[in-house]
């Protein structure tokens, strides 16, 4: 697996550029062989840790019921796609695919747009409170969860009681609530995005008669892009994945996967194939979107983490 | 709102040359418009996280039963009644708070160091180019990648007692324990936690060292080996202490997170954790629930965030003057 390009062969090498004494006929950046070793046993030991319960879940969720219910078994039986049909019928998969996707894309795009809002503001402008907002904003993320679901629990039920606006149990509430989960990571790795885009191209935007939202929407939007996918990723991943407060915020109809997903194993029987197809079919998507992404992410990360 | 005020000086474009003056933003207007571009973070970020946190604040002090859910206001105040019920250690209470909070000091320290050190290590290992080097590092991300819950429910599923993997290999095929344990409950039920949580935070340990590992000019190992150093001297020389600002933040980051970690004891062990496994998120989330006393829930809720204030002032203190130090 980890076989290194190294330059230097030990035996028919030519005379080495005698400007420095090198001991050893390798060259001196070719990485010792003790560090190969240890190299080649971490990361497959990582791999086999990493893998397993991938593999468990693939593997499972194409088995016959008796092969899961029985002792655990490495090789199925046989190989059936029964678990993802009857997984659509066990409980209202479906609906909540549906409410999840609902959630995740519509607190997504306001997140975004949100985000790339106020990191303009902060990368382009000098204003009196910018430390206190980016230290503020930045600092929510340090709360613990629970401090605020429950008086946000009794904050929508009497926004609602007062106003008539379902935000407790309703879909709203819920895309209010993760739209700001994901809004401070965001806002930071924008600004680090939006930092790297010279700022003589929007000047030269704002010189040529544009209006500074016209700038940020031609200029340092098109060309912070990859940032903005990134942010994009990690919004959708946060909402689709959060378990606490759909589990409180949600009722029979508006239930998501984070939560309705459980509901298989309350069952009497527990088909575990059915679960691993239905784990696996609401894992797909995000996985596949992140780790086409993932390279966004990283560029995104690095631009943020040098400050 | 933001649109009209950058529309005004478009809709005067026509009117000619005179109008070329206020087409630039007034001086009110360069004011004011970072402020209107952050109204919208701002206020989402008061009505869901400062305010029900002042509120929460508030709730702490009130003897906020069932009977008052609904109309809150009108619970009676009880003073500092849920913090003492909440730090007197020898009532029931107390001490399952307590050792609440000692299981998850524990768990998260061991979490953080584990996933700090495996993230660096596959990092450090992957800096140089080799064949197989994106596919392993897109495997290395999936964990990360999959949403907690089919994360943990598979895991749910591995630590079964009668048909996982785990029992299956540790029993059935390596015999390394007289008859198959339970890991879901009990003692163990530690371990199951901690293995869950490694398994899902160390990719992102990874991902942010990769990251910073991406800003070490090639140039410094360069030198470095034309002077003689070799791998290993290069790696505690040059890529460790190079990482020392990414690793602040991180570590901070990975604490919060795994000591507020809520999704996955809740999805590993359900509604009611073991005792071995007993993390303080959970623990106020069935003593709130299950009791629907949703006062001294507040109360365990704002000591928590004191704990965490305290801890998080300390170590930025003590990790920035290190850093001064260092550079000095």
């Amino acid at each position: 697996m980890s076989s290194t390009r190294t330059p230097a062969t030990p035996a028919g090498r030519p005379a080495a550029p005698a400007r420095v004494p090198v001991t050893s006929t390798r060259s001196p950046m070719a990485p010792a062989r003790s560090f190969l070793w240890f190299r080649r046993i971490f990361l497959t030991l990582l791999a086999g840790f990493v893998l397993v319960p991938v593999y468990v879940m693939v593997s499972s969720s194409l088995k016959p019921l008796a092969d899961v219910t029985g002792e655990f078994r490495w090789l199925p039986s046989g190989l059936t796609v029964r678990p993802y049909i009857d997984i659509w019928s066990t409980v209202p998969l479906a609906r909540y695919f549906v409410n999840s996707l609902i959630v995740a894309g519509a607190a997504t795009v306001c997140s975004v747009v949100i985000a790339v809002f106020a990191a303009y503001a902060v990368s382009r402008y000098d204003f009196r409170g910018k430390r206190v907002f980016t230290v503020t904003v930045l600092s929510t993320q340090m709360f613990p969860g629970i401090l605020f679901l429950l008086p946000l629990f009794l904050l929508y039920v009497n926004i609602g009681n007062a106003t008539g606006i379902a935000l407790f149990g309703s879909r709203g509430g819920l895309i209010l609530t993760y739209l700001t989960f994901s809004l401070p990571f965001s806002i930071w790795m924008l600004i680090g995005y939006f930092d790297s885009v010279p700022r003589d191209l929007d000047e030269a935007a704002l010189v040529d008669g544009c209006g500074p939202l016209k700038a940020l929407l031609r200029i340092v939007v098109p060309a912070a892009s990859p940032g903005i996918v990134a942010v994009a990723v990690y919004a959708f991943m946060t909402a689709w994945g959060e378990v606490l407060f759909a589990s409180v915020m949600t009722n029979d109809t508006t239930r998501t996967l984070a939560v309705g997903l459980q509901a298989y194993s309350t069952l009497n029987d527990v088909y575990w194939n059915q679960i691993m197809a239905a784990s696996l079919v609401v894992s797909v998507p995000v996985v596949a979107g992140f780790l086409l992404l993932q390279r966004y992410l990283v560029a995104g990360l690095t631009a943020g983490a040098v400050k | 709102m933001t649109t009209t005020a950058f529309k005004e000086p478009v809709r005067q474009a026509p009117s000619g040359v005179a109008a070329r003056a206020p087409r630039r933003p007034g001086r009110l207007r360069r004011l004011s418009l970072p402020y209107l571009l952050l109204l919208p973070a701002l206020l989402l970020e008061l009505l869901v996280h400062l305010v029900p946190m002042v509120i929460g604040v508030v709730m702490s002090f009130k003897e906020l039963t069932q009977f008052y859910i609904r109309d809150w206001g009108t619970a009676p105040w009880s003073g500092l009644g849920n913090y003492q019920v909440s730090v007197d250690f020898d009532a029931p209470v107390g001490e399952a708070l307590l050792h609440s909070f000692l299981v998850t000091v524990g768990f998260t320290l061991l979490s953080v160091g584990l996933c700090w050190l495996i993230g660096t290590a596959a990092a450090v290992f992957m800096q140089d180019t080799f064949r197989g080097r994106g596919l392993l590092r897109a495997l290395f991300l999936v964990p990360y990648a999959l949403p907690v819950y089919t994360a943990v429910i598979t895991w749910v599923f591995m630590f079964q007692h009668d048909n996982g993997l785990v029992n299956h290999v540790l029993h059935d095929q390596l015999h390394l324990t007289d008859k198959p344990s339970f890991w879901l409950i009990g003692d163990n039920s530690f371990y199951a936690l901690l293995t869950v949580s490694v398994w899902k935070g160390w990719p992102f340990a990874f991902l942010i060292v990769t990251a910073g590992l991406q800003n070490i000019p090639k140039e410094l190992y360069e030198a470095a080996a034309l002077d003689g150093a070799g791998t290993w001297q290069r790696i505690r020389r040059i890529t460790l202490p190079s990482l020392r600002p990414v690793n602040q933040v991180l570590v901070l980051v990975l604490f919060l997170w795994t000591f507020n970690d809520f999704n996955t004891p809740y999805v590993l062990f359900g509604k009611s954790a073991p005792e071995a496994a007993d993390l303080v998120s959970v623990h106020i989330y069935q003593s709130s629930f299950v009791t629907w006393n949703f006062g001294t829930g507040s109360a365990m809720s704002v000591l928590l965030l004191l704990f965490l204030l305290v801890v998080t002032g300390g170590y930025l203190l003590l990790t920035s003057r290190g850093r001064r130090a260092a550079d000095v």
